[in-house]
């Protein structure tokens, strides 16, 4: 258990993954790196892998052949502590997934009190902070039922951030929503981008990837076929797929 | 009416659900049910005692009146006694009470991550799901002795008791599949963001699925109490006091062709008023709590 990893190296160290569903293979190799403080974002269609290949990062699916490190410590290990993983890295998900029989505010506690085991006034005290700070103050003591989508899922980042991860992965968290509440969702992801936090994002949202994006990922089919930083993967993409896809897209 | 008052609760899911429910026993017996019962009852005394005018002799007491004597032995069995309807009552209780708990362990069980543990819970809950309940009983009151021996204390097994474990293993059987089926109800998702979270698997069940899951056992597991204390005269059989030996031992006694009809619409009217109130409610919150999600 040795962890020789200092934060010079990169946070999330993909290579060569491979992982298949049944007869379908998913992904074919795919590898590359994210330094902390990085904001990645990784666009393609439907189908391609992008949200399977962050369901690896944190072991929600274990992957066949490969390598994933994050923080220097190897995933695709059996004898992998999942849990200790899962502490470090957040995951925001497309349809929030909150619990419906707990507030906001609970939401947010569960997790700190219950799996780090930490005191329930300084959980709360931290709890109210986030909520305040995704702009839901005031609705601490609702439900979800009486949220709505975009709240919801500030509700879902907040409660995310309430374990103090080092990695925050997003699978397209916009896709269920309409066009004017996917703006404060993206506001709150932009804000903890500003603040240093590394984020992985699925998105299909391109205005949003080339304002906040470090780095761009385009996956077609189970492989990376192009990236870059924003400002050249938009403008001067070579790969004909990815041209394909960003005429359809912008 | 009372449905926009259930939305209303609903969208306080944790609330709860207290509101509303303490006129539910005025809200079953509507004046046209207890007139349908009690009509009923009437309908078969009246004939009864006209039946009786024609055929028997001077001297008979009136079927109203032989009712009336009889009635506290069949509610409270014998004096000094345990038995009667109350013994029903108390049977029904315990052995819903033994069977929601095994039933839970066993529910648990079934969707277990372990190949053998999911195999026995499987084969346990197949098997007391698809036998006849009255064999079951029999089985039961013929495999365990009459008592017990602890560190040299013999403990008695009354029949009452065995019977009550008895009727407790259906029942623990069905509670097993409703939770079975009320936690594959849940979405994958509340599983997924759960992991994400660093949950242990039993956490993610104790604190988040299984919560999410009472509302949506409670109707069904009601359902099963129902369907239970209307099973439990079948332990008259087995040589326990309760409401139905009674009637019988009643009938025995009193020798008279024309109270068998009325003294059994008796005992049917008292397992209408203690069961029909939990049916209404039943329905009641199963309309409150589809509307979820």
């Amino acid at each position: 258990m040795t962890n020789a990893w200092t934060p010079d190296q990169p946070i999330v160290s993909i290579k060569d993954v491979h992982k298949s569903f049944g007869p379908v293979e998913v992904l074919k190799g795919v590898s590359f790196n994210v330094r902390k403080g990085e904001v990645v974002c990784i666009i393609g269609p439907s189908g391609s892998g992008k949200s399977t290949l962050l369901r690896c990062i944190n072991a929600l699916v274990p992957i066949e052949k490969g390598s994933i490190t994050v923080e220097g410590q190897e995933v695709h290990d059996a004898a992998l502590d999942k849990l200790e993983l899962r502490k470090k890295v957040g995951m925001v998900f497309q349809s929030y997934n909150l619990f419906p029989h707990k507030t906001a505010l609970e939401n947010v506690m569960m997790a700190p009190i219950h799996v780090l085991k930490r005191p329930r006034e300084e959980v709360e005290a931290q709890a109210r902070r986030l909520i305040k700070k995704v702009r839901l103050e005031g609705k601490e003591d609702a439900y979800p039922g009486e949220l709505s989508g975009g709240q919801q899922q500030r509700v879902a980042i907040a409660r995310s951030l309430a374990m103090n991860p080092d990695i925050m992965l997003f699978d397209e968290v916009t896709a269920a929503l309409d066009p004017e509440t996917v703006k404060e969702v993206l506001v709150t992801i932009r804000e903890l981008a500003e603040e240093g936090m590394t984020c992985m994002l699925v998105t299909h949202e391109m205005g949003f990837a080339r304002e906040v994006g470090d780095h761009i990922y385009f996956t077609d089919r189970g492989i990376i076929v192009e990236h870059g930083p924003p400002a050249t993967f938009f403008s001067n993409a070579s790969d004909p797929r990815t041209r394909a896809f960003l005429s359809q897209i912008l | 009416m009372t449905a926009t008052r259930n939305h209303a609760s609903v969208t306080s899911e944790g609330v709860a659900p207290a509101r509303g429910e303490s006129g539910y026993m005025a809200a079953a017996f509507t004046p046209r049910v207890l007139a349908g019962a009690f009509g009923l009852v009437a309908v078969v005394v009246l004939a009864g005692e006209a039946w009786a005018q024609l055929n028997s002799g001077a001297g008979q007491a009136g079927i109203m009146t032989t009712l009336w004597k009889w009635t506290p032995l069949i509610l409270f069995g014998p004096k000094g006694e345990f038995g009667g309807f109350v013994l029903n009552i108390v049977v029904s209780f315990l052995a819903m009470a033994i069977g929601t708990i095994s039933g839970l362990v066993l529910g648990l069980g079934l969707i277990s991550k372990f190949g053998p543990v999911r195999s026995v819970a499987w084969a346990i809950t197949q098997f007391f799901r698809n036998s006849p309940w009255l064999v079951l009983l029999f089985f039961v009151m013929l495999l365990t002795p009459f008592q017990i021996r602890i560190l040299g204390l013999s403990i008695p097994l009354p029949a009452w008791l065995k019977a009550t474990v008895g009727l407790a293993l259906p029942i623990m059987a069905n509670i097993a599949e409703i939770v079975r089926g009320a936690v594959n109800s849940i979405p994958t998702g509340q599983w997924e963001s759960a992991e994400s979270l660093a949950f242990s698997r039993l956490q993610t069940l104790w604190r988040i699925i299984l919560p999410q899951c009472v509302k949506r056992m409670i109707p069904p597991w009601m359902n099963w109490y129902a369907i239970l204390t209307m099973a439990t005269p079948l332990i008259s059989i087995v040589g326990v006091n309760d409401a139905m030996t009674l009637t019988q031992d009643a009938l025995a006694s009193e020798q008279r062709t024309d109270l068998l009809m009325p003294m059994y619409a008796l005992l049917l009217l008292f397992f209408f008023v203690y069961c029909y109130p939990i049916a209404r409610w039943t329905i009641r919150l199963e309309r409150k709590y589809a509307v979820r999600i």
